[in-house]
């Protein structure tokens, strides 16, 4: 096991210091005075590149394209379908409790 | 024939062998394994925090509470570091530094140890607020279930976490678990880590108090 191992230490903390970072400009966001959607988009978009970085360099599926591509296309799937509420959420608001 | 010869190379009914199948992606089955249920557990993770989403939108009293974020801070801060953390163990074990790499692996655990502990004192002082899983005093009762749930179940996977890691680390000590079981940990280590990242801004940041 040591002899082919490559120590990848300074790899992980140049990830470790960009999701720092990023958590850092997200606490900023919060603060700042935009819509509450433009604030939803924002913190979502930093969310999802942490979770890259740390999928890809902390979970390593950098090194195995078969697999990144299986859990990625997998769970695309799954979260694309939980997205089917946001009709009645919508309705909702406008006080509309059931289909006429 | 026996059962056992039937199941060797070449001596499958099928006319396959198929004990010397390629194992899926490469990568052995107990580390497939640990893949499969951290796909399932986002999935259980993703429902927990778009229903929360549905919630929020449809909810025209929804209050923002939380005032300070420096709590929020130092866990994240806390977990992510733990992550760190444990890509050193887990570096270190592959290297074969075996007192090197249990030494971060329990540094690894203490972290997400003092996270729950934190977690936990949060909780108290929005629990003294007045806040429950049916009411509170800025808003609707539905704030504080979907936050309770939330977090709580980010909470149950780490003190799991913590768990694992002590009992991986005890038996990688002791030459029952080698590497390759240190990291299958550590995948869901950083499982736990990558949903944090998620809960803080949505969960926490959008209800900062302005």
């Amino acid at each position: 096991m040591a002899e082919g191992h490559v120590s990848n230490v300074k790899k992980y903390v140049v990830v470790y210091v960009v999701i720092l970072a990023i958590a850092a400009l997200q606490f900023v966001i919060a603060y700042s005075n935009i819509s509450p959607s433009q604030m939803f988009a924002r913190m979502l978009f930093l969310a999802l590149v942490e979770g890259t970085l740390g999928l890809l360099f902390f979970m390593h599926l950098s090194e195995n394209r078969g697999l990144l591509w299986f859990v990625v296309i997998f769970n695309v799937f799954v979260l694309l379908a939980m997205q089917y509420g946001w009709t009645d959420s919508f309705r909702l608001i406008n006080g509309v409790p059931w289909a006429k | 024939m026996s059962q056992a010869e039937m199941t060797l190379p070449g001596h499958s009914p099928a006319g396959h062998s198929a004990a010397m199948e390629k194992p899926a992606f490469s990568i052995p089955a107990k580390k497939m394994a640990m893949w499969l249920f951290i796909i399932a557990d986002t999935a259980t993770f993703a429902g927990c925090l778009v229903a929360y989403g549905f919630l929020r939108n449809a909810t025209p009293d929804w209050p923002r509470p939380f005032e300070s974020i420096t709590n929020v801070a130092v866990m994240t801060l806390i977990l992510v570091t733990s992550s760190l953390t444990m890509l050193f163990g887990i570096d270190a074990a592959k290297m074969g530094d075996k007192a090197k790499a249990l030494r971060w692996t329990f540094i690894t655990a203490a972290f997400g140890a003092l996270f729950a502990l934190l977690h936990v004192r949060e909780w108290l002082e929005l629990i003294g607020q007045g806040m429950t899983l049916f009411k509170n005093p800025w808003g609707t009762g539905l704030f504080g279930a979907s936050f309770f749930s939330i977090t709580g179940l980010h909470l149950l996977h780490v003190t799991g976490g913590v768990i694992a890691l002590v009992a991986v680390g005890l038996r990688y000590q002791g030459g029952r678990y080698n590497a390759d079981d240190l990291e299958i940990t550590g995948l869901y280590w950083h499982f736990v880590d990558l949903v944090w990242m998620f809960v803080v801004p949505l969960v926490y940041l959008l209800n900062l108090k302005h």
